[in-house]
């Protein structure tokens, strides 16, 4: 936690930490009482030099601009990138396309669109409903259960996995190191965290190696054999990207569909209403992804400049927090509400502009089976009241224990 | 009624051609198009006035 480097926040405004628990416990009020007070984005001296701009206006402005605002540092971490050692610089950055700027973005993800385009996607859709009947057939008859734990965060793994073509048993290490990467941020650079980062490499450089000596139809080794600008990926380019599908589907996939049971689980009326109505799923899907948007992302500034009355120096963090503009009562009608069949919503959970989330069309494929097959197996579920909702901290949010009681099963 | 995607403003987020299969398609990049030159067949302008309220590109455009 960060509180270990920078110690607890004195005051929202000029002081945040979005990486303290504090902020992932009361963002939706930190934001409220900001603007309120006239605050429409802070600041922060951690982490170098930080920017929370909290209007849905600015973060699409900004998500726009990429020639004032650079994607090189998509996380936030202590240092910044330039301080990062053996660092890929912009444009192409080390795990792109998240981390590129244009042009060489558009070229990066050009290349990756086809496998994640719908038409391909939607094949998946039985495999998926067959993983989370799976998980619930695990579950055996239990009425205490975790749906955290025990559900939402295997899903995304399992079908990433098999997409890339890693050992789908292999998830409880994928999660270790996307905690790393993610949840790490505020932590210290221990000897112990080195260890962690070297053994994600070594067992990457592993498998890479392994689809080169044994090419398959997956990922890795589409990736292997793919080209850009007339040449064949560097190295580096390919693992980069594979570090990227493997850490940006996980959590926030994951964070996704534990945000919605987490809401349906403490929404009766609302959970009755999509027993009734499956055919209500999607748009509720939607409105989950809007009031509860899993991801923050971040940007780094080009050049010093100024941006809306405030003056921003070359190198400071600006994070762009979709799920404060998506709350944002200028562009959404009753924006605290969540409203499962809001019929107008253009939420931003997926990002705006040109990194839209390359995964997007999975991700909702695997919220939508996975609250459709959780409803139809458990019709009546609600929070454990002698155990805790746990939260993740960080850009990614959702949670992390989801102490259930199973009132009825089907 | 004739609906319209802006192909420069299109991100491919995919939500006209979900809630509204009748009128956009997409290409294998997974970015939208209107079908059928646009026009909406009598019946479906709701849908296209949804789709219209869920592109969080602002992509979509409408001729009544
Ligand atoms: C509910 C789940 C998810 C959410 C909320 C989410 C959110 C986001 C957001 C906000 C961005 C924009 C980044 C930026 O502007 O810098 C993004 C980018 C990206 N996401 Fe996701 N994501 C999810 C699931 C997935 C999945 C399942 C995958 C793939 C396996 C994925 C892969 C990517 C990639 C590759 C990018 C970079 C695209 C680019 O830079 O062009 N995401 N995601």
């Amino acid at each position: 936690m960060s509180e270990t480097v920078y110690g607890p926040v004195t005051d929202w405004a000029t002081d945040f930490d979005h990486g303290s628990p504090a902020y992932a416990a009361n963002q939706h009020k930190i934001w409220e009482d900001l603007k309120n007070s006239g605050c429409p984005i802070a600041h922060t001296d951690r982490y170098g030099g930080t920017w929370l701009p909290l209007t849905h206006e600015m973060v699409h402005s900004i998500a726009y601009d990429t020639d004032h605002f650079s994607s090189e540092g998509p996380v936030v971490g202590q240092l910044k990138p330039s301080e990062v050692p053996d660092r890929i610089g912009a444009p192409i950055g080390p795990v792109p396309p998240i981390s590129s700027d244009p042009p060489f973005h558009n070229e990066a993800r050009r290349l990756l669109l086809p496998a994640f385009s719908p038409k391909m996607i939607d094949p998946w859709r039985d495999e998926v409903i067959e993983i989370c009947n799976k998980l619930i057939d695990d579950m055996g008859d239990a009425d205490h259960i975790d749906a955290a734990l025990q559900y939402s965060q295997h899903i995304p793994v399992m079908v990433i996995a098999r997409m890339l073509g890693l050992p789908v048993e292999d998830g409880d290490r994928f999660r270790g190191w996307v905690n790393l990467v993610l949840s790490g941020i505020g932590e210290e650079r221990t000897e112990e965290r080195m260890q962690k980062f070297m053994e994600f490499n070594e067992y990457l450089a592993y498998h890479v190696n392994d689809h080169k000596e044994n090419p398959r139809e997956d990922l890795i080794s589409f990736l292997l054999n793919a080209e850009i600008f007339g040449e064949k990926l560097s190295l580096e380019h390919a693992v980069g990207t594979v570090i990227l599908l493997l850490i940006a589907g996980i959590d926030t996939t994951w964070s996704g569909i534990g945000s919605s049971l987490w809401h349906l689980a403490t929404n009766s009326v609302d959970r009755r209403r999509l027993v009734e109505n499956p055919d209500m799923i999607p748009t509720a899907v939607e409105e989950f992804l809007r009031a509860y948007a899993p991801v923050t992302m971040a940007r780094v500034v080009k050049e010093d400049m100024e941006f809306h009355g405030v003056q921003m120096k070359k190198e400071d963090w600006v994070l762009l927090p979709f799920p404060a503009a998506n709350r944002d009562d200028k562009q959404f009608a009753n924006a605290h509400e969540v409203v499962i069949d809001r019929e107008e919503n253009r939420h931003a959970a997926f990002g705006l502009g040109i990194h839209r989330c390359l995964g997007s069309n999975l991700a909702r494929l695997e919220m939508n089976v996975a609250v459709e097959v959780f409803l139809q197996r458990f019709p009546d579920f609600s929070v454990d009241a002698n155990e805790m909702v746990t939260w993740s901290t960080g850009q990614v949010r959702g949670p992390r224990t989801l102490p259930f009681v199973v009132n009825a099963r089907a | 009624m004739r609906v319209h995607v802006d192909p420069s403003k299109c991100q491919g987020h995919n939500r006209c051609y979900a809630l509204a299969p009748e009128l956009f398609d997409v290409d294998d990049y997974g970015n939208a198009f209107e079908r059928n030159d646009g026009v909406v067949p009598a019946g479906l302008e709701d849908k296209a006035r949804l789709a219209l309220a869920n592109c969080p590109e602002f992509a979509i455009s409408i001729e009544e």
